[in-house]
């Protein structure tokens, strides 16, 4: 296989083969271009395209014809003849001018039908030909962007970066672009500005009722007041966790720890369901309540009090660790120094403790905060009447009354506070270090909590335990016996049976479940996305840390933007962007693995970041010398030595895909659902057991999985870094 | 078949606003053992790194073999390194790092491994193969990030700073085994360092460099004995300056003339003496011993003289002057050198 590449290579570039490919012989279109009579071509390439009169693509198949000149007449290093970049250049320009000019029912401008009469049937989006010519021209610009010193020349690292960067902006930049073109359009499809302030000061948005006692608030409103007690109790609570783990003699660490991780493996309604079985109006809790003191069923739950304690429940792991590392990276110096000066326990732990925590703080109050703007799961199983703009948004997109321009607004408005929590937080992270460790040597003991607090930490904490156990408890029986709500401990296999019954007759095995459609395309989706994930999250980690090259501030940039924007904004600018030609592709499965795959890089991203940053980059340098082009070096060195950031990088990116539900709810359609989709109609649909059931199974999957994953990427311990002892060396005798 | 290993032609190299290379020009012979000297930041390492094809040139020309490589990356170069951290892979084991780069560049697996066992052999590794680089003491990494670096028999060898991580008792023993090995397998070398002395001890010419720019380019006894400038002659040993005018083909400053008989130059001027070339006579009226001190293998002297203080290295042979004794100072012709900066 290597041996064949490189032939091609030496043939005259790989890129190139596929670009002619692309445009003499495979179709350019998805499906045939509209016919009638006139422009009818004898077959679907570019080339029969242009000899049918679409004469717009002739620049990509003059474009190939040069290169093909050029390499005719020099040889394999072609690609550093001085006029390819401007014809790549051109014909790229000239072929993205084209194919967002002439759209499905025609031309963008009247002007452009006048000039090419035939753009007036319109075009339908790109096929295969169209998509791999854009591959092979972001190639070529590639090589000959090194053929010119871009990536000290390395044609691979060029190659990286160009076409991270051609992803980037296609999958997350383009469609935020398109949500924004799209808030300018009513609902009918008329282009007018107008209706961005209209529906951006709607009143049912900023709306203030619900303080001075005249009915409700506005959604922007509510999402805000839901997103400050969230991250407020996730904060206070995570602190709780934090300060008995790290400051006082608590036995049960390790289970707390553990408990912790449990929220990553959860899908996220199952929380919610769990929540509404125990005190729901028919739930367990609120029935032993009425049994027990007489205290009426109500439909408290539903509304803000759930979605807040589902919240709380699902971010404290987050904070809790945020807090821990803060904690245990104050001196206990310091502390030691304020006691000796005099200071009470109580007083030390105002004067000098909290000061030093308040960073932490603010990150972690910050990220739930981001979180909870973010949630579209729990708000929608718990929400009742309390509307947030993640599931506004949902019902904009997906309800009967569609109207995609309200829900980029919405979007927009949503961003926006994300953005500015970001902001926030980089700006006061980035203010002032509170590091305060200053080396190995530090001695002293930590100062244990002091007496009031420590009663505060349990009395948070305790609760928050029991509140999980039950929960857990719920989701582990829920499925298995006849009706968990009504405490109906009979053990079924009903559930089961409906979700993922089959049969084993002579034509093999039938599938005969419900759940069996939406848990093979998840497993198949995460399997896909998980490596593919991790493969652009490493690489471009690699990019930033190992490659110099123009424009990496703004692509670093880019790459941590992608983390910022919440998955209901990603499924809105998806469906906006991509229902539509030229890149038509919503209802498919690649768009769901392309959803993930930009998703969730950034945590591949950073975890690469960190491993290489340990490992000396002269490995690589050597590697180079001795022959190796960027992508051996970075498959027989680099690849080897990161095996952690990839295990934790594919981990992350399966256990996300099968439980993420904010991004995929726009995208899952009926012959692709996911399990989230699923699970969420049966939600609906009131069969909780069912629910409980199916999510029980994804968790068993997904703790499987991780085992597989940790056996396939094998977690050998490397022979240490080279040291470099000075120990003598044994002359050689010539 | 050019008898030129390396050539640079007006080479620049900037980091943004940072010019680490500066218009540089030189060749290398086959063969030849060229070390870069000059002080931290001046630019050797980036020098050596465009030799290697990892940094390539803002503007100029670099040649291997007579190839024009300008824009040629690492991988399509022929050439070994020897990294400062030696660069080991940790992960492979010490035949597997030695078989790694033929591997690379197409030979089958066993043919590599042959090769492999067979440069470690000649290196004195032999029996090690199997080990993982953790497993060996420093001056073992070094030879066989050295076997690395030329089995695949390249055009040119680079050491970066090779002795920084050996112990500073075995620099001698470390640099005279890479000068026998350069010589054995004919390597044309380039070797990167700090320490003038290791640069004289081990180079057929030295490149000595400052501020990005060649400040001097010769052999070590041509550095030695006459630096160009009061960079060179100050980087290279131990140096009088002593500034002065010259004036009908001598050189003069307050009670002193020195015949200049091949110069041409008139106006300021200054001269660099070495200390050893410096004779002392007891009795005379040309200066004073300042101060004096016994090194076991010499003694040396700060003279005061009517043009300036002088450091003398006397052998231990001639008699031991005291301090606050009036002497004559003697001057031979050859024993100064005329620096082209005034
Ligand atoms: N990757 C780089 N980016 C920016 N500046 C650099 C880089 N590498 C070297 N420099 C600068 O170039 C100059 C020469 O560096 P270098 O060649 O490493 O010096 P030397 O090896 O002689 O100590 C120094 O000023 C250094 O700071
Ligand atoms: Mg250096």
């Amino acid at each position: 296989m290597r041996h064949v590449l490189a032939g091609m290579n030496r043939l005259g570039g790989l890129w190139l083969l596929l670009g002619l490919a692309a445009v003499l012989v495979l179709p350019w279109y998805k499906v045939a271009a509209p016919h009638t009579g006139e422009g009818v071509a004898l077959w679907g390439s570019a080339a029969g395209q242009v000899l049918a009169g679409r004469i717009w693509l002739l620049p990509p198949v003059l474009a190939m014809l040069a290169f093909s000149l050029v390499r005719l007449r020099s040889d394999e290093r072609w690609q550093s003849h001085p006029s390819i970049l401007w014809i790549a250049g051109a014909a790229a320009g000239l072929f993205l001018l084209q194919a967002f000019a002439i759209g499905l029912r025609g031309p963008a401008f009247d002007a452009v039908g006048q000039v090419f009469p035939l753009a007036t049937m319109g075009q339908p989006g790109l096929g295969l030909g169209g998509f791999l010519f854009g591959i092979a021209i972001t190639g070529i610009i590639a090589d000959a962007l090194a053929a010119r010193g871009f990536c000290r020349g390395e044609r691979f690292a060029a190659n990286a970066v160009i076409f991270v960067v051609a992803l980037l902006s296609l999958f997350v930049f383009f469609p935020i672009l398109r949500l924004g073109g799209a808030a300018l359009f009513t609902p009918e499809g008329v282009f007018q500005p107008g209706v961005f302030v209209t529906r951006f000061t709607a009143p049912d948005l900023w709306g203030l009722g619900c303080f001075v006692g005249q009915g409700r608030c506005g959604v922007v409103i509510n999402t805000l007041i839901l997103g400050i007690s969230s991250g407020v109790l996730s904060t206070l609570l995570g602190l709780a966790l934090a300060l008995l783990v790290a400051r006082t003699g608590f036995r049960f660490k390790g289970a707390l720890r553990a408990i912790s991780i449990l929220p990553i493996i959860t899908p996220p309604f199952v929380v919610g369901v769990a929540i509404i079985v125990l005190f729901g109006r028919t739930g367990l809790v609120t029935g032993w309540l009425e049994y027990l003191f007489d205290i009426p069923r109500t439909r408290w739950i539903y509304g803000l009090p759930g979605i807040l304690l589902a919240q709380v429940l699902a971010f404290a792991p987050i904070t809790f660790l945020v807090l821990l590392g803060t904690i245990e990276a104050i001196n206990p110096t310091l502390e030691e120094a304020s006691k000796t000066l005099g200071a009470k326990p109580l007083k030390t732990f105002q004067s000098v403790t909290w000061p030093l925590l308040r960073p932490g703080l603010a990150a972690a109050f910050l990220l739930a905060f981001i979180e909870s703007l973010a949630d579209f799961g729990n708000p929608i199983v718990l929400g009742g009447g309390y509307d947030v703009l993640s599931i506004r948004i949902f019902f904009a997109v997906v309800g009967a009354r569609y109207d995609l321009g309200n829900a980029a607004v919405l979007s927009i408005i949503l961003l926006s506070l994300t953005l500015g929590a970001f902001w926030l937080q980089t700006r006061w992270l980035g203010r002032k270090s509170y590091v305060t460790i200053t080396g190995k040597s530090d001695a002293g003991l930590v100062a244990p909590l002091p007496g009031p607090l420590k009663g505060a930490a349990y009395a948070a904490v305790v609760p928050w335990v029991v509140f999980t156990l039950g929960v857990y408890a719920i989701i582990l029986i829920g499925g298995i016996v006849n009706d968990v709500g009504r405490w109906d401990l009979t053990p079924t296999f009903r559930h089961l049976l409906t979700a993922f019954s089959l049969e084993i007759g002579p034509d093999g095995v039938q599938f005969f479940g419900s759940a069996w459609n939406s848990l093979h395309t998840t497993l198949l989706v995460s399997a896909i996305a998980a490596p593919l994930t991790t493969a652009i999250g490493i690489l471009t980690a690699w990019l930033i840390s190992r490659q110099d090259f123009a424009g990496k501030r703004s692509f670093e940039f880019g790459t941590m933007l992608s983390f910022a924007v919440p998955g209901t904004v990603v499924g809105v600018s998806y469906v906006a962007a991509f229902n539509v030609p030229p890149v038509d592709i919503t209802g498919t499965m690649a768009i769901l693995v392309i959803c993930f795959m930009f998703r969730n890089m950034p945590v591949g991203l950073r975890a690469g970041i960190a491993a290489l940053s340990q490992i000396d980059r002269s490995m690589e340098e050597a590697s180079q010398t001795m022959g190796a082009n960027g992508l051996s070096t970075l498959r027989t060195v680099v690849l080897p030595l990161i095996r952690p950031a990839i295990f934790t990088s594919m981990v992350y990116a399966f256990v996300t895909a099968m439980t993420a539900v904010s991004a995929v709810i726009f995208l899952v359609s009926a012959r692709h659902n996911m399990a989230t989709a699923y699970i969420m109609g049966r939600v609906e649909n009131g069969e909780y057991a069912l629910a409980i059931a199916y999510s029980a199974v994804l968790m068993l999957i997904m703790i499987a999985s991780i085992a597989l994953i940790g056996l396939l990427i094998g977690k050998r311990q490397l022979g240490r870094r080279t040291q470099l002892q000075n120990t003598a060396p044994a002359l050689p005798t010539a | 078949m050019t008898d030129t290993a390396i050539e640079f032609v007006d080479v620049v190299k900037c980091y943004g606003a940072v010019t680490a290379v500066d218009t540089i020009n030189f060749s290398i012979s086959r063969g030849e053992l060229v070390t870069f000297l000059g002080p931290s930041g001046c630019g050797k390492t980036t020098s050596l790194r465009l030799i290697a094809g990892l940094e390539l040139p803002t503007s100029g020309t670099v040649r291997i073999a007579g190839e024009d490589v300008s824009t040629r990356a690492a991988p399509d170069r022929n050439v070994g390194m020897v990294f400062q951290s030696y660069a080991l892979f940790p992960h492979m084991s010490v035949i597997e790092n030695v078989a790694y780069g033929p591997t690379i560049r197409g030979s089958d697996k066993k043919s590599a491994i042959a090769r492999g066992h067979e440069i470690l052999s000649m290196l004195g590794l032999e029996g090690l193969g199997k080990r993982l680089p953790s497993e060996l003491s420093g001056g073992q990494q070094q030879r066989v990030a050295v076997a690395r670096a030329i089995v695949q028999q390249p055009d040119v060898l680079l050491f970066d700073e090779p002795l920084s991580n050996v112990d500073a008792k075995l620099r001698r023993r470390v640099r005279e085994e890479i000068r026998d090995l350069q010589r054995r397998f004919n390597l044309t070398a380039v070797y990167v360092t700090h320490d003038q002395e290791e640069a004289l001890a081990v180079s057929d010419r030295i490149i000595v460099m400052s501020n990005g720019k060649i400040a001097q380019i010769g052999t070590p006894r041509e550095l030695y004995e006459s630096p160009s400038s009061r960079f060179v002659a100050d980087f290279i040993g131990d140096a009088n300056l002593i500034e002065g005018q010259i004036e009908n083909g001598a050189f003069r400053a307050p009670g002193l003339s020195l015949p200049l008989p091949a110069t041409s130059r008139t106006g300021p001027a200054v001269i660099s003496i070495r200390p050893e070339r410096i004779v002392l006579k007891k009795s005379g009226s040309d200066g004073k011993v300042k101060s004096a001190s016994y090194l076991g293998s010499r003694r040396e002297y700060r003279v005061e003289t009517a043009y300036g203080t002088l450091l003398v290295s006397a052998p231990i042979s001639a008699p031991a002057l005291e301090p606050g004794e009036e002497i004559s100072v003697i001057l031979s012709p050859g024993g100064y050198t005329l620096l082209s900066d005034a």
